[in-house]
């Protein structure tokens, strides 16, 4: 019996082709809009989850803070209130995992005849770890390294390829501010952050030979900043309590006295960015999902003038023995395969753009299997939904009426 | 003693009017036995109309009882009126009403559906029919190619599919020239011979004559009740 419903359905549908077509293409406008907005919407979500998943999980950043000298205050990280010393401290605390005490700036990199500006990171091994940053040829440089002020360098890939061309820079020597470094390995790629920059434009030395040969700090031993990781996000706020307890003891900062350092949640910053992508990526798929409600109300009207139309019909049906779930089954299928048959060639047209979108802007399109699932499961319910009541008008006819209708 | 395909007892039907109740059959009393071709007969607006919409099981009586096959149909819910429709009778309309996008196959074979026959019970069955009133060869044609007198063949044909107790033809000559509702009679007849019930709604005297018996309607009842005398009578009982 639902095979040959099938069959009327189509038959129904092919009756009147132009009007099956339009009433068709508002679902496949609606389907084609949620298609491409979830894959716009999951594609920015995915883009910033993996800028989040380079920068490091649970990470604190410590910058030593402004400090007051006879009314005079300095701005944030305005000088060197941090020391080696704080970082070894805050090490010792539960909680932690990872502590990379960090001197960094911009220095001019030369190498041959290239020459390169770049972000030089004077750090301890404890960064790459706190950072999972892998190196993907030649090897790290070790805590002995920090301690003997080696001069061995670690380049990211834009560096490399900047710098080196295509040569392999393992082993090379390069120079920062006229001292020769060796470069001993390269960085994977992490491509940009949530800011937009280059994070593999950059050069990680070791902290003292930074700080000795490079910035030539005044004061050895003190840093501008800390990168702290907590072992896990549950983790955070109590290592957040204790390291700010610890260091106002250690700098001896009395009750009242405002902090001379600044402590930044660097996980927050991208949780909050990737609650924005969230709701960007909802706020379209409601959008879109109007665009599918005005195809189902099309579906419906279609359906209204079809049962008009066929009213005569309906009652041949009826007095040759077809009862009201009969009637009211043939009309919802012919309203749910229109319904269908528009969702997908929606999701063609969708999938279709979502390529182009992504073939000319190179905006990251994911298109999940749970998006394509959605919009079958509601093209459905949109045919079963605006196809009840027309067909419902349709069983519900008194057959010598209908008999009668001209 | 034969039990009757139809038993309709102080059968009365009333319509809501603006001027109040009208009482369109004014309890009727018919026994119709298997194998009689009965002709109901009557001006417009005599009731024969209703009474076919009761006897068809379309439409449910204010009073009285109406038995068919031995059920008492009177209160029968919707659904249970579909299925004597579809298992019991076969109708034949004036204007035909075959389904216009189906080939004439499909729409012999629609009560099947609605049967739940699957589709080679369906196509065999159709076929069968088809030839049977002589249109086998137009099983794929869709109804718009044939004829009115070749439309109303298929009709029957439809009307037999289910191998009803009763057939209930509506002015089926009522669109058709002389000569082919003449045709479409001589079908009737054979069909009567074969030992099928008839009931047929006309009123055209000729169309009558080809009816065992005939029933005249008047204001909502019966006014006669006779054998056709041209022709020799079903002996009733």
């Amino acid at each position: 019996m639902l095979k040959a419903m099938l069959g009327e359905a189509w038959l129904a549908m092919g009756a009147n082709r132009l009007r099956t077509a339009l009433t068709m293409l508002g679902m496949v406008i609606g389907v084609g809009a949620v298609v491409i907005m979830m894959a716009i919407g999951q594609g920015a979500q995915y883009a910033v989850q993996q800028t989040i998943s380079t920068m490091g999980s649970n990470l604190y950043i410590v910058l030593s803070g402004s400090f007051t000298t006879a009314g005079v205050r300095s701005g944030s990280a305005g000088g060197p209130t941090l020391t080696v010393a704080d970082a070894e401290a805050i090490a010792e605390l539960d909680g932690v995992t990872n502590v990379a005490p960090t001197h960094q700036g911009t220095r001019q990199l030369v190498y041959g005849s290239q020459n390169w500006s770049s972000t030089v990171v004077g750090t301890t091994p404890s960064y790459l770890e706190a950072r999972s940053w892998s190196i993907v040829n030649g090897a790290g440089f070790g805590d002995s390294d920090v301690r003997s002020s080696t001069r061995v360098a670690i380049i990211g890939k834009t560096v490399a390829e900047n710098l080196f061309g295509g040569d392999d820079p393992v082993g090379k020597t390069m120079r920062i501010q006229q001292n020769p470094f060796i470069v001993i390995g390269v960085l994977g790629s992490k491509g940009q952050n949530l800011d937009g920059r280059d994070q593999d434009d950059t050069v990680i030395i070791p902290l003292t030979t930074a700080q000795r040969k490079v910035f030539g700090t005044p004061f050895l031993g003190s840093v501008r900043m800390i990168m702290v990781q907590a072992e896990s996000a549950e983790a955070m706020p109590r290592v957040e309590t204790d390291m700010t307890a610890l260091l106002r003891q250690r700098h001896r900062l009395r009750e009242g006295l405002p902090d001379d350092f600044f402590m930044r949640n660097l996980s927050a910053a991208a949780e909050s960015q990737a609650e924005t992508t969230r709701t960007m990526s909802i706020l379209l798929g409601a959008i879109a999902s109007i665009s599918l409600l005005v195809g189902g109300i099309g579906i419906m009207n279609i359906m209204l003038v079809s049962v008009t139309e066929r009213t005569r019909e309906i009652g041949i049906r009826m007095a040759i023995g077809a009862r009201e779930q009969d009637i009211l089954m043939q009309f919802l299928l012919e309203a749910v395969m229109i319904s269908l048959a528009g969702c997908l060639l929606g999701l063609l047209l969708g999938i279709g753009s979502a390529l182009l979108v992504n073939a000319i802007t190179s905006m990251v399109i994911v298109i999940s299997g749970s998006s394509v699932l959605v919009a079958f499961g509601v093209a459905a319910a949109v045919g079963i939904f605006f196809g009840y009541y027309p067909a419902q008008k349709a069983a519900r006819l008194d057959p010598i009426e209908a008999l009668r209708y001209q | 003693m034969t039990e009757p395909v139809i038993r309709v007892v102080d059968l009365g039907k009333s319509y809501e009017t603006a001027a109040g109740l009208f009482p369109a059959l004014k309890g009727v009393n018919l026994e119709i036995r298997p194998g009689e071709f009965i002709a109901i007969m009557g001006p417009s607006g005599s009731g024969k109309s209703t009474f076919m919409n009761l006897l068809g099981c379309l439409d449910t009586p204010s009073m009285g009882d109406y038995f068919l096959a031995g059920e008492n149909v009177a209160h029968m819910d919707k659904d249970a009126l579909a299925i004597l429709r579809n298992r019991t009778l076969g109708f034949v309309f004036q204007g035909f009403n075959l389904l216009p996008r189906m080939t004439l196959q499909d729409n012999v074979a629609l009560p099947l559906v609605y049967a739940g026959l699957d589709k080679k019970e369906r196509r065999a069955k159709a076929r069968e029919m088809l030839a049977k009133v002589g249109l086998g060869q137009y099983a794929e044609s869709l109804p718009s190619r044939i004829s009115g007198g070749q439309q109303q063949r298929v009709a029957i044909a439809r009307a037999l599919v289910n191998e009803p107790r009763l057939i209930l033809a509506d002015e089926p000559t009522g669109n058709l020239d002389s000569h082919t509702s003449e045709e479409i009679m001589r079908l009737f007849d054979e069909l009567n011979g074969e030992g099928i019930t008839i009931v047929l709604v006309t009123h055209e005297p000729d169309i009558a004559a080809h009816a065992g018996r005939q029933v005249k309607f008047l204001d909502g009842q019966i006014v006669s009740d006779q054998a056709t005398p041209t022709r020799e009578a079903v002996p009733a009982c």
